[in-house]
């Protein structure tokens, strides 16, 4: 074989390798679009001629968000926690950011946490429950302004 | 620590489709290296070449029984680097300059053991979560992989550093890079369960938010005794990716920049220390800074192989003198530490850069299995394991390039070095294991959650009303 056919391979190889890592970028391109909720940027006027799902949601209105927990009964009544961007751990225990002194709470009982725009209340398996309205919290749920959190004898909320 | 959402979509025929192109990548570079030797096309091409198709393949339909979600481009990935290293070592065996021409081979069979017990992992942990429970199971096994080349008669030094264990005349294996694995294990389960013991409790001195020190106790211990060991061990290069994957696991945990500061400090510390104090740091050192003058270029154990290394790199230039054409052979070890080297003088700036946006996917998509991840273990596992290829990657590849001191570490997948491949092999099939479990539908997975969501923050809780 001569010299035009040896450097035809060599840099056929070096556009195969690159074919794969193009290919591969190209893959991973089409995985960050199936998640809408990975996508930056406003979609352009094309994409969504072709896919009208993406297509901006109608304007919701503005939210309030939420800077503020207040104890509405129990022990604490009337305490007022400004929320900052960390999340609270509530319980008995000392370590707790609101230390209830709640017979019916455990050491540490919830965790409050925020994500994103709202605010998520997570059971840390107390013994006698959080409630979250009328429903005993089996996993982290989503706190809304207004809606009653019960641990114990203690009951709280989220205000603006 | 959050998450992010993907739709459950199995995507293996993606995966088949790019292990294909990565198994033409393989064969191309295996064809090229035998069209270019004096001997033309050899038997070698068929059989290994062969070897590595079915062993992936095969991979491939295990990973559609029992991993159906996982991630799609690590197997290919990984087996195009994993292709062009043994074709990288064939080429240099070809050249028969040392008394061992026959790595290629002993390579391919370490391909084919690692593989098969990375998919022995697979079949017998489907859920990474089960890993948990071994958390100090794990840091008991590292200090002993640690330290089993210690032993007298066992372990043998090569090359100044005491890390390998022979096991009869040809066996030999390096305890330490299956270490990284279960040291990444201990990191993550003891900071999964104890996380907001460190984050919350203890003193504030200033900004610094100080934990308790029996908080911080079993880290502590597993950081000295791995460092410690590596010190007397002699092997830079180790040391240097258990401090680092000590450092980002529990900045990952935390989410404290001052960890960060903390430990860039002690780097610095340590590092001035060995210089000053090690007669083989200052080498190195004075290796790196150096490089070009002719004593030590000259001196035992001097800059020669990189000097080597760049010369073949520079000779390479943008495009590469083309697999098997360049004389890579000349640098002193060829096939491990300085595969880069010779790559780099073969198939030039364009191919390297290639390799290196390779093994940057496939870290990339590690951290996207702990961010897809639901657990706070398989998070911390996925992101330590992932970060140890990455650091792996830079230390190596800034050594040889002389962006920072030489230490031998092996470069993923590639280098000549059976411990490294199976351990790094293991490594793969823990990432995709992750990345099913993070990937898959709610539905299927929603008792496995649940139980986790419930179990784990039950047990500190129990303890202390025990403690009352």
């Amino acid at each position: 074989m001569n010299d035009l056919v040896f450097t035809v391979l060599r840099l056929g190889f070096l556009i195969l390798l690159w074919l794969l890592v193009l290919s591969i970028v190209g893959a991973l391109r089409r995985d960050l679009a199936i998640g809408k909720k990975a996508r930056t940027g406003a979609p352009t006027a094309r994409e969504i001629r072709k896919n009208p799902d993406l297509s901006p949601p109608p304007e919701a209105p503005a939210k309030q968000q939420a800077s503020m927990l207040v104890i509405l009964e129990g022990p604490l009544a009337g305490l007022q926690h400004e929320l900052t961007a960390s999340p609270i751990l509530l319980g008995r225990a000392q370590e707790a950011t609101i230390v209830l002194e709640d017979d019916y709470a455990s050491g540490r009982h919830a965790r409050l946490f925020p994500q994103g725009t709202r605010w998520f209340i997570e059971d840390l398996g107390s013994t006698n429950g959080t409630f979250l309205g009328e429903n005993q919290l089996t996993r982290a749920q989503p706190v809304e302004l207004g809606q009653k959190i019960r641990i114990g004898k203690t009951v709280m909320e989220l205000r603006p | 620590m959050s998450e992010l959402e993907t739709a459950p979509v199995s995507r293996r025929n993606m995966e088949l489709l790019l292990l294909l192109l990565a198994l033409a990548v393989s064969m191309g570079a295996y064809y090229l290296v035998g069209i270019n030797s004096d001997q033309g096309l050899s038997q070698e091409f068929i059989t290994q070449g062969l070897f590595l198709a079915v062993l992936s393949l095969v991979f491939h339909v295990i990973l559609r029984i029992w991993a159906k979600y996982a991630d799609p481009v690590i197997l290919p990935v990984t087996v195009a680097l994993n292709g062009i290293g043994l074709a990288m070592i064939h080429r240099i065996d070809l050249a028969k300059i040392s008394r061992d021409s026959d790595q290629s081979s002993r390579q391919i069979l370490w391909t084919g053991v690692a593989m098969v017990i990375a998919m022995v992992v697979l079949w017998a942990i489907r859920d990474h979560r089960i890993l948990r429970r071994f958390t100090y199971t794990a840091l008991a096994a590292s200090i002993v992989l640690l330290l089993l080349p210690m032993i007298p008669g066992l372990g043998v030094p090569i090359n100044g550093a005491r890390i390998w264990v022979r096991i009869g005349d040809s066996l030999s294996f390096q305890p330490g890079e299956l270490a990284k694995i279960t040291l990444a294990i201990f990191f993550a389960g003891y900071l999964s369960s104890n996380r907001e013991l460190i984050l919350l409790a203890g003193k504030r001195i200033g900004p610094l938010q100080l934990p308790r020190l029996r908080d911080l106790g079993p880290m502590v211990v597993a950081w000295l005794v791995s460092i410690g060991v590596l010190v007397i061990q002699r092997d830079l290069g180790s040391s240097i990716l258990f401090f680092g994957l000590f450092m980002v696991m529990i900045y990952v945990a935390t989410a404290r920049v001052s960890w960060i500061v903390i430990g860039m400090l002690m780097l610095v510390g340590g590092g001035v220390f060995a210089y000053l104090t090690m007669g083989h740091v200052t080498r190195r050192i004075n290796g790196w800074l150096n490089a070009f003058d002719p004593d030590i270029y000259y001196a035992q154990g001097g800059s020669r192989q990189i000097v080597e290394g760049l010369f073949g790199m520079g000779d390479g230039g943008l495009l590469g003198t083309g697999l098997g054409n360049g004389s890579p052979y000349l640098v002193p070890l060829a096939n491990s530490d300085m595969i880069i080297a010779a790559l780099g003088e073969e198939i030039g700036l364009i191919g390297v850069s290639a390799i290196v946006m390779l093994y940057l996917i496939l870290v990339s998509r590690g951290m996207r299995a702990a961010l897809g991840s639901r657990d706070a273990f398989g998070k911390l596992l996925a992101t330590g394991l992932s970060f140890t290829v990455g650091l792996q990657c830079f230390v190596i590849i800034g050594g040889v390039t002389r962006l920072i001191p030489l230490t031998g570490l092996a470069t993923p997948f590639m280098a000549a070095g059976g411990s490294s491949l199976l351990s790094n092999w293991i490594i793969v099939a823990l990432l995709l294991l992750i990345s099913h479990n993070a990937r898959r539908p709610m539905q299927a997975s929603l008792s496995a959650t649940a139980e986790v969501a419930t179990e784990a923050p039950r047990r500190p809780k129990n303890l202390k009303e025990a403690k009352k």
